[in-house]
C-alpha cells in the first residue's frame, strides 16, 4: 500500500479540524475504504480515523422517541443493541459477515452510499435523519445517486436518528460471494404512511418505490403489490442479473418484507 | 512513525509501525506470528481472522494503529503453553475439519468467537457465522461437525448434503 499519514482524534471537534486539511479522508471501520486504498482507487494523503471518538459510539432513545445511533457504531453493535427497532437490528445482522460487522460502521456505510449496501435502504425506508457536525439531513434529501450524497468535504456523520415505525422489515436477496444486496427492500409502516426503499437495483442507488407505497397505504398486504412492477429502465445490469430480473426481485422482496413485517 | 502498544496472546507488545501497516502484517512480519494467513487480502476469505478485544476481525482489513491499546488473540495463543490443543483445535483434528489447512487459523478463530457468544450454536447458525470464512478443500461439512463437537453437541445429525 502507498504511504500516508494518520490522525486519530478523540473528539468530533478535533476530527472536524484535522479534516479541513486538503486531501484528508475520514476512515471509519475501513471495510470498504481499506480495499479501495489497496487498489489505489483512492489515494488520500492523510487518513482521519473516527474509531477513537466516544461521542460517536452507541445507541440510545431520545426524547422524541427516536432511536439514535452514533456514526461510528458498528453493524454488530446495532444488530445486538437496536432492540427497540428489530427490523433495523435484523438488517444490520446480515451485512457482510461477522468479522466485517465487527468493524464496519453505520456512518461509513452511509457516507460511502454503495448502490448495493443495506443501510441506505433502512435509512430511506425509515425516514431517518442523518446528523452531521454541521446540520441535520432528512433521508429523502441525503442520497444523490450511486456513491453520491449531499455531504460536503470534511463533513462527518455523527449520528443517525430513526423514528420507530409500527411495522417494518428488510428482505435481501444477497449476492452470495460479496454478500451485498443483489436487491434489498426495506418496508416500513409509519403512522403517516408506508415507505418502501430499494437498494442494489438502480443505477441511481437507493430509491423509494412510490407506487408500492401508495398501494400499501391503502392495503398493507402482499396482494396489494401483485399488480405492480418497477420499470426495468435504469436498473443495474451485470453478470448477476438483468434489469428485468432485478425488477422482478424488487417485487418479490417487497412482498416478502410486507409478509414478515 | 506511530507506535502501537497492545497485548498479543497475553504478551505486551510495543512496535513502531508505518501508518499503512495492516494488523496482519504487524503480526506476521514484525511479531513473526505467521499462523494468521493472508488469503485474498480483500476481506473476503477470512484466513486472517483474529480477535481484537474479543471480536473476530479480518486482520487484512484493519490498520495496525487501530489496535492501539487492544487485546489481540491469534491462532498461536489458542493451544496451552504445553502444546495441548484447544477444544476447537482438537475437534478439527478429530473430525478432519481441515485438508490443506490454509483457512484453518481463520476458521478456528471465527469458531471460537462464535462459541463465546453462542455456546451451543445450531448447524444453521454455524454455517451462517462462517459466511466470511472460505475453505476450498473440505466442503465445510467436517468444519461444521468439528464446531458442533467442540460445543459438546451430537454430530450424528450433521447431514452430508
Amino acid at each position: 500500500m502507498y504511504a500516508f499519514e494518520i490522525e486519530r482524534p478523540s473528539t468530533i471537534a478535533d476530527a472536524v479540524s484535522v479534516l479541513q486539511n486538503e486531501d484528508a479522508q475520514a476512515l471509519s471501520g475501513g471495510q470498504t475504504l481499506i480495499p479501495t486504498l489497496k487498489a489505489r482507487l483512492a489515494m488520500p494523503e492523510t487518513l482521519i480515523s473516527l474509531t477513537g471518538i466516544p461521542e460517536m459510539q452507541g445507541i440510545c432513545m431520545n426524547e422524541a422517541g427516536q432511536l439514535c445511533i452514533g456514526g461510528a457504531t458498528t453493524h454488530a453493535s446495532v444488530a445486538t443493541g437496536a432492540i427497540q427497532y428489530p427490523a433495523l437490528a435484523q438488517m444490520a445482522g446480515h451485512i457482510g459477515d461477522p468479522a466485517v460487522r465487527n468493524r464496519g460502521t453505520i456512518g461509513g456505510s452511509l457516507a460511502n452510499n454503495d448502490p448495493a449496501a443495506c443501510y441506505p435502504a433502512a435509512v430511506l425506508g425509515s425516514g431517518a435523519t442523518i446528523v452531521t457536525n454541521t446540520r441535520e439531513i432528512a433521508a429523502d434529501d441525503y442520497f444523490q445517486g450511486m456513491f453520491e450524497t449531499v455531504l460536503e468535504d470534511g463533513e462527518i456523520i455523527t449520528e443517525v436518528r430513526f423514528p420507530l415505525p409500527k411495522r417494518a422489515n428488510y428482505q435481501k436477496f444477497q449476492q452470495p460471494a460479496s454478500r451485498f444486496a443483489l436487491v434489498g427492500v426495506f418496508v416500513a409502516k409509519h403512522a403517516d404512511g408506508v415507505r418502501v426503499a430499494v437498494t442494489g437495483a438502480s443505477e441511481e442507488g437507493v430509491f423509494r418505490w412510490t407506487n408500492a407505497e401508495l398501494a400499501l397505504d391503502a392495503d398493507f398486504s402482499t396482494t396489494a403489490l401483485s399488480e405492480l412492477m418497477v420499470t426495468a429502465d435504469g436498473l443495474l445490469e451485470d453478470i448477476h442479473g438483468s434489469p428485468e430480473y432485478r425488477a422482478n426481485l424488487i417485487k418479490v422482496m417487497a412482498q416478502q418484507a410486507v409478509d414478515a413485517a | 512513525m506511530p507506535t502501537v502498544t497492545m497485548v498479543v496472546n497475553g504478551q505486551p507488545v510495543s512496535q513502531d509501525v508505518e501508518a499503512r501497516t495492516l494488523l496482519v502484517d504487524l503480526l506476521r512480519n514484525d511479531l513473526s506470528l505467521t499462523g494468521t494467513h493472508v488469503g485474498c487480502d480483500t476481506s473476503q476469505c477470512g484466513a486472517c481472522v483474529v480477535h481484537v478485544n474479543g471480536d473476530a476481525v479480518k486482520a487484512c482489513t484493519m490498520f495496525a494503529f487501530e489496535a492501539e491499546g487492544a487485546e489481540v488473540a491469534t491462532i498461536e495463543g489458542q493451544a496451552a503453553a504445553d502444546g495441548t490443543l484447544s477444544n476447537i483445535q482438537q475437534a478439527f483434528q478429530d473430525h478432519h475439519g481441515l485438508q490443506c489447512g490454509f483457512c484453518t487459523p481463520g476458521m478456528i478463530m471465527s469458531a471460537s468467537a462464535l462459541l463465546k457468544d453462542n455456546p451451543k450454536p445450531s448447524e444453521d447458525e454455524i454455517r451462517a457465522y462462517l459466511e466470511g470464512n472460505i475453505c476450498r478443500c473440505t466442503g465445510y461439512h467436517n468444519i461444521v461437525k468439528a464446531i458442533m463437537a467442540a460445543s459438546g453437541q451430537d454430530i450424528t445429525a450433521v447431514a452430508a448434503e
